[in-house]
């Protein structure tokens, strides 16, 4: 069962208070998403290490419920 | 440490650069396994990659190992760098390319 985009981003902006964001659908299925997440949280942080705070809001569906979530991660300006 | 434990260590051991992927690098059998296939053949260097379809112990052994619920999986020289989507903005970057050069990673002939 795919994940609808908006319970998506209500994971990660329940995770990440402040986290902005945008997502893509990238085939139109619903089902394979791009998203960008700008957080606060993400400061000083490697990029696994921010990808693993989105993995983490995403509560273990990352790579079973969602296997086709392209993600791109940045520190708002 | 069990028995895959080990046996992934080694891999990352044995190989300066490892790709744990879905499929083979002439026949990737997910578009992120290809994605971070040709990123590694843009770069240029020798890599070494296993096949998760072909041994169930380490598809899922690997994801706890790193501790990353997603395949494909990036190690540089023991290290984890991350999946595809760090792989393509690192590379997007150039920081990819800058960090095989700094770790001497060697070049694909």
């Amino acid at each position: 069962m795919p994940m609808a985009a908006a319970d998506i981003v209500a994971m990660i902006e329940a995770a990440l208070p402040g986290a902005v964001v945008e997502m893509r659908d990238l085939a139109g299925d619903n089902d394979h998403w791009a998203a960008r997440v700008t957080a606060p949280q993400f400061a000083g942080l490697t990029r696994v290490k921010q990808h693993k705070l989105v993995y983490d809001a995403l509560g273990g569906r990352m790579g079973g419920e969602l296997h086709a979530l392209q993600l791109t991660t940045a520190v708002p300006n | 440490m069990s028995d895959v434990t080990q046996r992934i260590a080694d891999i990352v051991e044995a190989n300066d650069v490892v790709l744990f992927m879905k499929g083979t690098p002439l026949f990737p059998q997910c578009g992120f396994s290809n994605r971070a296939v040709s990123i590694l053949d843009h770069c240029g260097v020798t890599y070494e990659s296993v096949d998760v379809l072909q041994d169930m112990e380490i598809r899922q052994g690997i994801k706890s190992f790193s501790d990353w619920p997603t395949i494909p999986q990036l190690y540089v020289k023991g290290e984890f760098v991350g999946g595809s989507d760090i792989m393509m903005e690192m590379f997007e970057a150039g920081e990819l390319q800058t960090m095989f050069g700094e770790k001497g990673v060697a070049s694909a002939s």
